[in-house]
């Protein structure tokens, strides 16, 4: 497949789309919010499914559109460019609060006009008390809140936002368009009697989803009309007929199946920039584009219908598309999911379903597309495997050599059997595509719910050296005075108490949100094109998809491992440090000092101490403890024996640095997480899964975490994913993928996260390459799960840092996704900065 | 009864992983200490001395160097089996000059060609040939410097004179070992056309010679000099551009020998 490689030039056209994408900070628009809330009002007595398809019906009728200049693809959730639309029924009060800072935050900021605000604000009034988040606090226990307020875990995503993460059954519209649909749901209806005991439901769903099948048809036909009223404005010869092709398009798909590839490349993108207009949710990920597009490529190749320059421009367009589509999140999610990134994840190569590699044309072009637009969606992923062709690789690996974090690598050796082992067929799992960061599925088929929370592992080990009390507070479990446990087994196992107590909140924080979907935002455009809710009458927020599951994502294993290895190492094998001793030198941060937050924290923590003990404390003497706590109040002899402390801990073998008794131990650790919350369902009779991956969350809430034993100091980053900790992989990049290998990736079976940056020296060349290669095929024969590499120069990023404005477009790997690397926050860019450069 | 040689002992002072410029594929460098020459640009300097000794590093006194079996080092070796499988990579002993201690080096030669791992030398070639001629048979790739044809500029600015080099070069090539010539380019020293010229018309007349790399010269190891409070004499040179460098790997292959920058 000699021709896979050739490299073909970029049109003019798409520097021009993606000048105009990027020339103006995006903006908050009020339309869908308004229809949204003008269809409530008038269907408040129907039932909600129905009520969710006519506010959808009602957004696409009146929603204004835009073709933009040049564009070949047509379809925009906004009028302004990168703008985004808002979902009151989620949350919204939080953006009712940044108004009027949204527009200067440091991560992601926004412009929202004064027009907007107004008409913002006049919406929310109708959605008080009536958001799934606020449905979702009602049912989540008290301690679970308090669990909550505490940062031990955050379920953010789904509590104020739609779900997304999913991918949708793509092909079947292609294939058959949503009038196929229709036929199939009115089927479906012929076959109810009214007598079924569920027919009730069964009806209204089927009725949601003919409303909303049509609604999407009704849409496209408003850009074929939008498409001839331009066209006959227009002077220019070539974008007049450029104009009457999109209007044919658009009369065509989505309504019928795609008869030419780039009705197949339209058809795909209406669905696409739908998903997202029904509901907030991130990570709605096309999946296997390279296969379900194939047959519509192939045959106009064929015939001769397109060249492939043209083809690749249609692609490059769709490319330029996904980064037209943004979201609006609160600050504090803002930095956690920082660079306006969607997580729309597109993997090309692999096998099918039969175990064949199908790695093919479109799959190179895929790889062409990314490497013409230079942005940071789509999130593209490659799936490698013993059978995947070399050139391929090479092919991704010259993608990966630009610095733009695409492609991250994907073992399907590893993810096939792990998704088997969670019950999915054979044949499904072999055609397992990528949501969103690392979470794997079969499209078209699951509600994964992946990233259904971020939890702490770090935070429930601050639990066990306070007895489970947080900033004075009873907030967990007692596992005992850490002072008085005798031997590492009694520690670890109090680490498990507290870990499987937390957990069981977070199951039932997610299980309540999962409730609050299911009643509040049933969503039947997506149902229309999963698998099974037309044959079972539900949606997927009911239960509808064949694979449901929830899965968290822990993270912190490098410290936590660090940590242990210290505990176990320190205190009770060599005798050097006491357990009183260690929890000494974390309350005080190993005596670094630390800021008047923290102060206050601390200070609360030892009045109620002093209170528990039966001793009076006077507003004087908690005014003195502050003062002493935040200068330090520690002595020089003190201070002597914590640097002591700290030299021992730092002359410890680290995880990352391929020392086996380390790394079978961060194994272990992991166990703490993945093993306790796979024996947990949802309500949607699924099983919890474990992810081990952190977005970008590790630096917020790593700001919420006090120091740890592994010599991390307070509110300092914690590490990603599975990755070390950032500096002490000091052995280079095989010693530390040889350590993240000996995890058990097969039971994280949400995803894991493995992170590495290179200098670009060390892909220089057709051998830099060919390492490179042979560095991820040989971490895969170790049975890793993923890989991202960050290539781009230190002195880069630190010049971005220092002059934004010349680095623009500067896209980085942040942590299962790139983004615009000025768009992070200061604190998130050192923390890219910082992490080891496996240069050599 | 014959020795285990997986016991001998010998004097390291560094292992580095994920080295692709010294030999094909994934490589693992065990850095042997102690050095014949002294080349005034030594990147490593603390390697030099036999003795070991402590650098300061970033504030902190550093111990340079450390005895081994082959046994220990062979564990870190086998560590990367998996990458030097998928890359056609191995072992390349470096230095200090590897030459220096042959009961060792030829020992963990040996048990890495038994385990199957390709092995290299990075090597200067200054000792008795009958001391090379006992690694020959355990080397895959034999990578050697010449330095400069001109034996008094060679001894001005390594401390030896280069005749015993240039006839080991003839007796490695003779030998049949797959052998590459690697020059290191250093300005004032040999950076001249005529130079590189001179050398390249040598390597080409040993036998079954193929290949001279040109290795730029780089002032990473400066600070190391400082660090053993020693004075880095070539402080005042820069290093060569890009295109210079070009220019010379066309003169190289003006020679009909196949020329690379860089390892």
């Amino acid at each position: 497949m000699e021709h896979n490689d050739i490299e073909i030039k970029k049109s003019l056209r798409i520097n021009k789309l993606i000048e105009d994408l990027y020339a103006n900070m995006p903006e908050i628009e009020a339309d869908r919010a308004y229809l949204l809330t003008e269809s409530y009002r008038q269907t408040e007595d129907e039932p909600i499914i129905m009520r969710r398809a006519r506010a959808f019906e009602h957004i696409l009728n009146n929603i204004p559109i835009t073709i933009r200049d040049q564009e070949l693809i047509v379809g925009s959730a906004t009028i302004s460019p990168r703008g985004c639309q808002v979902f009151p029924e989620f949350s919204y009060s939080w953006l009712e609060g940044e108004f009027d800072t949204i527009a200067t935050r440091s991560s992601d900021p926004f412009y929202i006009s004064e027009d907007t605000k107004n008409i913002l604000k006049d919406v929310f009034k109708y959605w008080k008390g009536r958001t799934t988040s606020e449905l979702a606090t009602t049912y989540m226990a008290p301690e679970t809140k308090m669990a909550m307020e505490h940062n031990i875990f955050t379920p953010g995503n789904y509590f104020y936002n739609g779900v997304g993460h999913v991918t949708v059954c793509y092909e079947k519209i292609l294939k058959i368009g949503f009038e196929g649909i229709i036929n199939e749901v009115k089927k479906a209806l012929s076959k109810l009697k009214v007598s079924d005991m569920d027919y009730v439901k069964r009806n209204e769903f089927l009725q949601s989803v003919l409303i909303s099948c049509q609604a999407a048809i009704d849409y496209a036909n408003r850009y074929a009309k939008l498409a001839v009223e331009e066209a006959k404005k227009c002077n220019d010869k070539t974008r007049k007929e450029e104009l009457m092709l999109i209007a044919h398009n658009c009369s065509r798909v989505p309504a019928q199946g795609a008869a030419t590839f780039y009705e197949a490349c339209q058809s795909f993108w209406f669905v696409q920039m739908l998903l997202q207009v029904e509901s907030s949710g991130h990570s709605i990920s096309p999946g296997r584009f390279d296969q379900y597009m194939f047959p519509y490529y192939e045959a106009d190749i064929k015939s001769g219908k397109i060249t492939k320059e043209f083809a690749i421009e249609l692609m490059d367009c769709i490319w330029v598309k996904l980064n037209d589509l943004n979201k609006a999140r609160d600050a504090a999610s803002a930095e956690g999911f920082a660079g306006y990134s969607l997580f729309q994840n597109l993997i090309a190569g692999g096998q099918n379903k039969d175990g064949v590699d199908v790695t093919n044309e479109l799959s190179y072009m895929c790889i062409e597309a990314s490497m013409h637009v230079m942005l940071p969606q789509p999130s593209l992923s490659v799936r490698v495997w013993n059978g995947t062709p070399h050139e391929f690789l090479i092919k991704a690996a010259k993608l990966t050599r630009t610095g733009i974090g695409l492609p991250a690598y994907y073992n399907d050796e590893v993810i096939i059997p792990g998704l088997v082992n969670r019950g999915l067929t054979l044949a499904d799992a072999r055609e397992y595509n990528i949501i969103g960061c690392v979470e794997p599925q079969k499209a078209g088929k699951t509600e994964g719910w992946h990233d259904a929370a971020f939890f702490n592992m770090l935070r429930p080990l601050e639990l066990v050296f306070s007895n489970g009390i947080d900033q004075g507070k009873q907030i967990s479990i007692e596992t005992g005075d850490v002072e008085k446990m005798t031997s590492f087994e009694e520690f670890f196992e109090a680490y498990q108490k507290q870990m499987n107590y937390m957990i069981g909140l977070m199951v039932n924080a997610d299980n309540a949100i999962d409730v609050a979907h299911g009643e509040r935002c049933p969503l039947p455009f997506l149902s229309s094109m999963i698998e099974d809710c037309i044959g079972r009458g539900k949606s997927v927020q009911e239960g509808g998809a064949v694979y449901n599951f929830t899965g968290p994502q822990g993270f912190g294993i490098a410290n936590m491992t660090d940590s242990l290895y210290a505990i176990k190492k320190l205190v009770f094998e060599d005798r050097k440090v006491t357990l009183a001793e260690f929890k000494h030198a974390l309350e005080v941060n190993f005596g670094k000092g630390i800021d008047s937050a923290a102060a206050e924290e601390i200070t609360k923590e030892v009045a109620s101490n002093l209170l528990k003990q039966g001793k009076q404390v006077t507003e004087q003497e908690i005014r003195d403890i502050y003062t002493s706590v935040l200068s330090g109040g520690i002595s020089k002899e003190e201070q002597e024996r914590l640097n002591y402390i700290l030299d021992l801990i730092s002359e410890l073998p680290k995880y990352g640095n391929d020392v086996t008794e380390v790394d079978m131990f961060a194994r272990e650790v992991a166990y703490t997480y993945s093993k306790p919350l796979e024996t947990f369902r949802n309500p949607r009779g699924g099983q919890y899964q474990a992810g081990l991956y952190p977005v970008s969350a590790n630096v917020p809430l790593g700001a919420q975490t006090g120091a740890t034993p592994d010599g991390r100091f307070a509110f300092t980053p914690i590490a990603d994913g599975v990755s070390p900790a950032s500096g002490r992989d000091t052995n280079g990049p095989t010693a530390a993928a040889n350590s993240v290998a000996k995890l058990d990736h097969y039971i994280a079976s949400n995803g894991t996260l493995f992170n590495q940056k290179f200098h670009p020296s060390a892909l220089s060349g057709v051998r830099g390459l060919e390492n490179f290669i042979s560095l991820i095929r040989a971490f895969f024969d170790q049975k890793g799960s993923h890989m991202q590499f960050n290539v781009v120069s230190r002195d880069t990023l630190i010049d971005a840092q220092n002059h934004p404005e010349n680095y623009k477009n500067l896209v980085v790997r942040v942590a299962g996704y790139s983004a615009l690397f000025t768009s992070l926050s200061r604190s998130l860019q050192d923390d890219i900065i910082a992490r080891t450069e496996q240069g050599f | 009864m014959e020795k285990d040689f997986t016991q001998v002992k010998g004097r390291i002072f560094d292992i580095q992983k994920y080295s692709i410029h010294d030999g094909p594929g994934i490589r693992t460098i065990i850095f042997l200490k102690g050095c014949v020459l002294r080349c005034k640009w030594c990147c490593n300097p603390e390697s030099q001395e036999y003795e070991i000794q402590t650098m300061e590093v970033q504030g902190k006194q550093k111990i340079i160097g450390r005895d081994v079996t082959v046994e220990e080092v062979m564990k870190e070796i086998m560590k990367d089996m998996p990458y030097y499988r998928r890359s056609g990579g191995g072992v390349t002993l470096s230095g200090g000059e590897a030459l220096c201690q042959p009961e060792f080096a030829v020992a963990l030669l040996k048990t890495c060609q038994e385990y199957g791992i390709h092995t290299a030398i990075e090597s200067t070639g200054m000792a008795d040939f009958h001391v090379i001629d006992q690694y020959l048979p355990y080397l895959d790739l034999y990578l050697m410097d010449i330095k400069h044809i001109n034996s008094k500029k060679h001894e001005e600015y390594t401390s030896r004179p280069n005749q015993l080099i240039l006839e080991n070069a003839r007796k490695i090539a003779e030998s049949g070992t797959n052998l590459i010539i690697r020059v290191p380019v250093i300005p004032t020293f040999n950076h001249r056309a005529e130079e590189i010229n001179d050398i390249a018309n040598y390597a080409k007349t040993l036998p079954g010679v193929k290949e001279l790399h040109l290795l730029p010269y780089h002032r990473l190891g400066q600070d190391k000099y400082e660090g053993l409070g020693r004075e880095y004499e070539l402080s005042h040179i820069e290093p060569l551009s890009n295109e210079y460098m070009e220019e010379l790997s066309k003169v190289v292959r003006s020679s009909g020998l196949q020329c690379q920058i860089g390892g």
